[in-house]
């Protein structure tokens, strides 16, 4: 009897974490697979794609695809714009996020609930895009860079990460300082900013990726201006136009044709500028990735 | 208190009347606002920003409530009352688009909290930590690429000549002919719950990980001591430990009822699946910035935030009332 307990107890959880580990590669599987799939397609002769049967390892190697991204001067000026607006954008969000936390952390501070509550709110109330559209409109930031920095600059949701962090900062640090006649600015950027590294690197990334990777504000302030175009919005005209064609059998079979001559497609072309768009966050993604779990957890942690 | 309504009857009455916050007990004076003249102005013009940038447009509805035309002065614009709403519940491609909003909406949330919850019970289980975050690092990987891209990789995954859902199918003899995935409207709600799925189901799970983690472990050993197999163990002891994260969750997202997605429909969609693939942002942009029709706009974009804030109040209502955690 219980030899038998005992085996089957022993059984029951092989089964289970052999089942389970089969799912999770499963799991990984799914998530990776489109990547190196797309990986496959961009390093692949144009033409030889056509013909089907790439997986995920390309058959006839060629840059051609890249080449063809980068021949073209706008590629350039976007892949500028995206780094000016995601690098001007979080340096700004940062710092503004955080001095905004440290005073809504203070207890005894009389608009603390005030402002916050404002904050909560926008989670939630909009006063919808064509209002917002005229009031871009009426600050004269239609077609202007600024377009892309000041409407975002301040979120509600970071801000919660950033106040709950600050918080659970031990309060003797700053009481000492203002004995010694320190002021709120300068506890803020003496003391507080440096010991909030975490959770900065978890609001960097969040503020970064968003500014990355929008491309909507491109399109409805900015999109008859080239010279504001960012590499998702590059992306995004291109996934328009081969999605068109894909819907309409007689010009594919045209499109093809005239392709093949030019030995790129626009499914290879597309395929490049996806890794090309998709590395920068690729890359920074494993050095910040244990900070925003911390970060995560601590938006989700109420007042 | 008594002995000062004895000292200083006068000045007692004084401070009564302030506005006094209980909790710490400091009053909106000039004195207070004197001391906290740091904390005011690192706070108090990014209050403005915010009122600038959130709130200010909030005026732009009045175009609601007239004929808005663009060239005419505020003074000339014809004043409409109720009728763009009015014309809105009455147009047949208005309720298509807030039908599919709201399906596409309630597919996401319930797929992906469902997934989500899933995918932490059984990441839960992995002893092995190595692999554990391995796991865990792809499976959110997606949530930082944008719609852009996860539109790209959905178009190419479901193309009809080549893409991987189709060979698989067919590999599997599910089905004898590749479908064209993207030109019927009737798969269209499944495939934006299956990228989202995709895209998110592993960023879902971080929460509900954190959650699992903080459940008392006494709990799982008095489980295994009253004979609780493991399932039993998932049933009475993790699902009750994550309750609370759940309906804050779900509190949180009831309020985005109406957002069911702007980018990867828009991308998506076409002339083939419009019926399906409209939602109220795509309805909004195409009337107000294609078309030019700001008013009526303006009136769906209004519906659509005093619908979410009502929401979040009922959820939040609702939760109070059965005693679990809140928002507000």
């Amino acid at each position: 009897m219980k030899s038998v307990t005992k085996s089957s107890g022993r059984i029951e959880p092989i089964v289970f974490h052999t089942i389970n580990t089969i799912f999770m590669l499963f799991v990984v599987a799914i998530t990776l697979y489109p990547f190196l799939h797309t990986l496959a397609v961009s390093l692949n002769d144009g033409s030889d794609t056509l013909a089907g049967g790439i997986y995920f390892w390309p058959r006839a190697w060629t840059m051609e695809n890249y080449r063809a991204v980068f021949i073209t001067g706008t590629i350039y000026h976007a892949a500028f714009i995206s780094v000016a607006r995601t690098v001007i954008s979080t340096v700004l969000g940062v710092f503004l996020t955080t001095m905004l936390a440290y005073t809504m952390a203070q207890q005894q501070y009389i608009f603390r609930k005030k402002i916050g509550m404002l904050f909560i709110l926008t989670m939630y109330f909009n006063a919808g895009l064509i209002p917002n559209y005229f009031l871009i409109k009426e600050l004269g930031l239609l077609h202007s860079f600024m377009v892309y920095i000041l409407p975002s600059m301040v979120s509600a949701f970071n801000l919660i990460i950033m106040r709950t962090y600050i918080r659970s900062l031990p309060g003797s640090l700053t009481e000492s300082a203002k004995i010694d006649g320190a002021g709120e600015f300068r506890i803020f950027w003496k003391i507080i900013f440096p010991l909030c590294t975490p959770v900065l690197a978890t609001v960097a990334l969040f503020i970064a990726v968003g500014a990355w990777n929008s491309w909507f504000d491109t399109f409805l302030y900015a999109s008859s201006d080239i010279k504001l175009s960012t590499l998702q919005y590059e992306m995004m005209k291109l996934l328009g136009s081969t999605m068109s064609t894909n819907n309409d059998p007689s010009s594919l079979a045209g499109n093809q044709h005239n392709q093949i001559q030019a030995l790129v497609t626009p499914a290879s072309i597309r395929a490049a500028i996806t890794i090309v768009t998709a590395v920068p966050i690729l890359f920074v993604y494993p050095f910040l990735q244990k900070y925003f779990v911390v970060g995560l957890n601590l938006g989700s942690v109420k007042e | 208190m008594s002995d000062t309504v004895l000292d200083k009857p006068v000045k007692i009455q004084k401070t009564r009347k302030r506005r006094v916050d209980p909790e710490i007990g400091v009053s909106l004076s000039w004195k207070t606002l004197k001391m906290q003249k740091q904390l005011i102005f690192m706070s108090v013009p990014i209050a403005i920003y915010l009122i600038i940038f959130n709130y200010a447009p909030i005026w732009g509805w009045v175009m609601a409530f007239q004929n808005y035309r663009p060239a005419l002065p505020f003074g000339k614009q014809e004043w409409v009352g109720l009728q763009q709403f009015k014309f809105l519940f009455e147009d047949d491609t208005f309720l298509m688009v807030l039908r599919n909003t709201i399906a596409m909406s309630f597919i996401n949330l319930v797929l992906g909290t469902t997934t989500a919850i899933g995918l932490a019970l059984l990441l839960n289980e992995i002893k092995i930590k190595f692999f554990k975050r391995i796991v865990q690092s792809i499976s959110y990987l997606p949530h930082f690429l944008s719609w852009v891209i996860a539109a790209g990789i959905v178009a190419t995954s479901l193309s009809i000549d080549d893409g991987i859902v189709n060979i698989i199918l067919m590999k599997l003899h599910f089905i004898k002919e590749p479908i064209m995935w993207l030109s019927e409207g009737k798969y269209f709600w499944g495939i934006i719950g299956a990228s989202n799925v995709w895209k998110e189901v592993g960023w879902g799970t971080i929460i509900y990980l954190a959650a699992i983690t903080s459940i008392d472990p006494s709990l799982y050993e008095a489980a295994s001591i009253d004979g609780a197999k493991r399932l039993q163990k998932m049933r009475y002891v993790t699902l009750p430990g994550i309750k609370a994260t759940f309906v804050i969750l779900l509190i949180m997202n009831i309020g985005h009822i109406l957002d069911a997605g702007f980018e990867l429909q828009y991308l998506l969609g076409n002339g083939l699946t419009v019926d399906w693939s409209q939602t109220i942002d795509i309805f909004v942009v195409k009337y107000g910035i294609s078309m030019g029709n700001y008013s009526l706009a303006t009136a769906a974009g209004i519906f659509k935030t005093i619908v979410s804030v009502i929401l979040v109040f009922i959820a939040n209502y609702i939760a109070k009332r059965l005693g679990e955690e809140r928002l507000v």
